[in-house]
């Protein structure tokens, strides 16, 4: 998902352009057969086969035990973690995300093309690299963290720690789903509104936000679906206290570490759903967005 | 992206936007790397140099590179057929086929991992008829190289994809009409037409291959000097409370991502490409 969602939009639109005049000419270019064949058995031999795996796997449990290991207390403890935090993250970033991809396109600065080019580590950097330098950051003797501590807040392994690592991977999503759509935004229409004794606040509530809703749900809904799974920049920093402070995807990890298959694979597969839910629901924003621009 | 003039804002809103939104940077973006590297040399450059000069860390540097040469060139290959038959053909479902190569990028690493252990491993599908003619995959190398195909999968193909729809297909007839091969055209032709978005894509996998954790870390056993790569090596040495090691390699990944981002960034500037964004 790495890959912000304008290439996503399109693609789409790409596909459905030649698609009108389908009834065109047989293609002289040669090798459909070939790409064709090699491109569905890879895809089936290494994503779709595996996938398929793990829904069997868990259809064989019976419904019985795949509700008692799949939804046991630990493992809605573990849920409610996970999709907690990574809400909380996405809607911060949300906020700053919004803030971000604002000045990126909206102001000069020195040295802004350097940190725009910044806003991409979190999709470069490696997540275990990530997690313990944030690790190490906001620790009670870390560089941010000492100053927290005398404050009452304890950030590393707590669940805000959590919070603060789905920020980091999150944030990408956000300010480049928004920033080309930001840039769209017709600066005259916004001087109309002020003309017309607008106020600032009101041109942003009236005339900007509705433009840019799309996109800012849309990043909102990719840092949702990439924390949601997030493991590598959490573990770390999380702590991984069962019921405060452990998020699914490492509750998976202990389940199969202890060779609880059966648990492993029922809380697997509410992931796997969970996030084939969020790929529709991105999906249906993005028909949305098409349908509004196409009015 | 020239900003637009704007006369309603006061200069004073705009510092504290501009204020907000480094600080923002700063925090979240800027401090974690630099303190990568601030503990990596806390104990100076000779503990630095020894911890990425010691067996177990090469061995790693020597699997992450293993892994990465074979995952890249694979998803390579399967991009350029997978846009080819997207781009230059009209099938019905194609748009279905696209979904489906997305569908990597929104599973969890760990559940991208745990589907091969529930297929190669020894309590999975396979797993008795692979101990019996003695093939390892889970606890092995191929499961590592299959877990990273797995997370990178939709990489290349999804560069490549609009580019090659974007770009057409006059310029394959052309050359097919005046009697290249179908190989040739590829290679003359197309080839040349996708090179950057090729690069983009392969260097944007490359540092996920590299730096894959999670997925890599459920199908691996953790062997010292035998299954970690150095984001699995990163974390044993953390865990052991090894922090100067743990960060001196971690410092390679953070250069790895650095070197991704330079590259990436000048091919936006200097030949405008970009993934869409600004297409």
């Amino acid at each position: 998902m790495e890959i912000a969602l304008s290439s996503q939009l399109q693609m789409q639109a790409a596909i459905e352009r030649p698609q009108r005049c389908r009834r065109s000419r047989k293609s002289i270019i040669p090798g459909f057969g070939l790409t064709m064949g090699f491109t569905l058995a890879w895809l089936s031999l290494i994503v779709l086969i595996p996938l398929s795996a793990l829904f069997l796997r868990a259809a064989g449990l019976g419904w019985s035990e795949f509700l008692t290991v799949g939804f046991s207390e630990r493992a809605m403890a573990a849920y409610r973690i996970s999709f907690g935090t990574a809400l909380a993250a996405a809607a911060l970033n949300g906020v700053f995300g919004l803030l971000t991809a604002w000045v990126f396109v909206r102001y000069e600065f020195p040295g802004k093309r350097l940190l725009n080019a910044m806003v991409d580590l979190p999709f470069a950097l490696p997540t275990a690299v990530a997690g313990i330098a944030l690790t190490a950051l906001y620790s009670p003797n870390g560089w941010v963290g000492q100053f927290l501590a005398p404050l009452g807040i304890k950030v590393a392994y707590t669940p805000l720690g959590i919070v603060i690592a789905l920020i980091f991977i999150g944030l990408p999503f956000i300010v480049r789903s928004v920033e080309p759509v930001l840039a769209d935004v017709r600066v005259d229409v916004e001087d109309a509104a002020l003309s017309l004794g607008a106020r600032p606040w009101q041109v942003f509530v009236r005339v900007i936000l509705p433009a840019i809703l799309p996109a800012l749900l849309t990043g909102f809904a990719l840092a949702l679906a990439r924390g949601i799974g997030e493991y590598g920049s959490v573990i770390f920093i999380a702590g991984n206290m069962p019921f405060k402070s452990e998020i699914a995807p490492l509750l998976i990890v202990t389940e199969l570490e202890q060779y609880n298959y059966a648990a492993a694979t029922a809380i697997a597969t509410v992931m796997l759903l969970a996030s084939f839910a969020m790929l529709l629901v991105i999906n249906l924003i993005q028909a949305w967005t098409r349908r509004k621009v196409d009015s | 992206m020239s900003a637009p003039r704007l006369p309603h804002h006061s200069i004073a809103v705009r510092r504290a936007l501009i204020l907000a939104a480094l600080a923002f940077i700063g925090f979240f973006l800027v401090l974690p790397l630099v303190a990568v590297f601030a503990e990596a040399l806390a104990k100076g450059f000779a503990t630095y140099g020894a911890a990425l000069v010691e067996p177990d860390a090469i061995s790693a540097i020597k699997l992450t590179l293993l892994v990465a040469a074979i995952s890249v060139p694979l998803n390579v290959v399967f991009g350029l057929c997978a846009a080819w038959a997207i781009a230059k053909f009209d099938f019905r479902g194609r748009s279905v086929l696209v979904t489906l190569i997305d569908l990597p990028f929104s599973v969890s690493p760990v559940v991208a991992g745990l589907v091969y252990v529930l297929l190669f491993g020894a309590q999975g599908w396979m797993g008795p008829w692979l101990i019996e003619h003695g093939v390892r995959i889970i606890f092995a190398v191929p499961g590592i190289v299959l877990a990273t195909i797995l997370v990178t999968f939709p990489f290349v193909a999804r560069e490549l994809i609009p580019l090659m729809q974007e770009q057409g297909r006059a310029d394959e007839e052309a050359a097919l009409a005046l009697g290249a091969s179908g190989f040739k055209t590829f290679i003359r032709v197309t080839l040349p037409n996708i090179r950057w978005g090729l690069l983009y894509g392969v260097l944007l996998c490359n540092a996920r291959a590299m730096g894959e954790f999670g997925a890599v870390s459920v199908v691996s056993g953790h062997l010292r000097g035998l299954t970690n790569t150095m984001p699995l090596h990163v974390e044993i040495l953390y865990n052991e409370y090894n922090f100067v090691a743990a960060f001196a390699v971690a410092s390679l990944l953070a250069l790895l991502a650095l070197v991704t981002l330079v590259l990436k960034t000048s091919l936006e500037w200097k030949f405008g490409y970009s993934h869409g964004s600004a297409r």
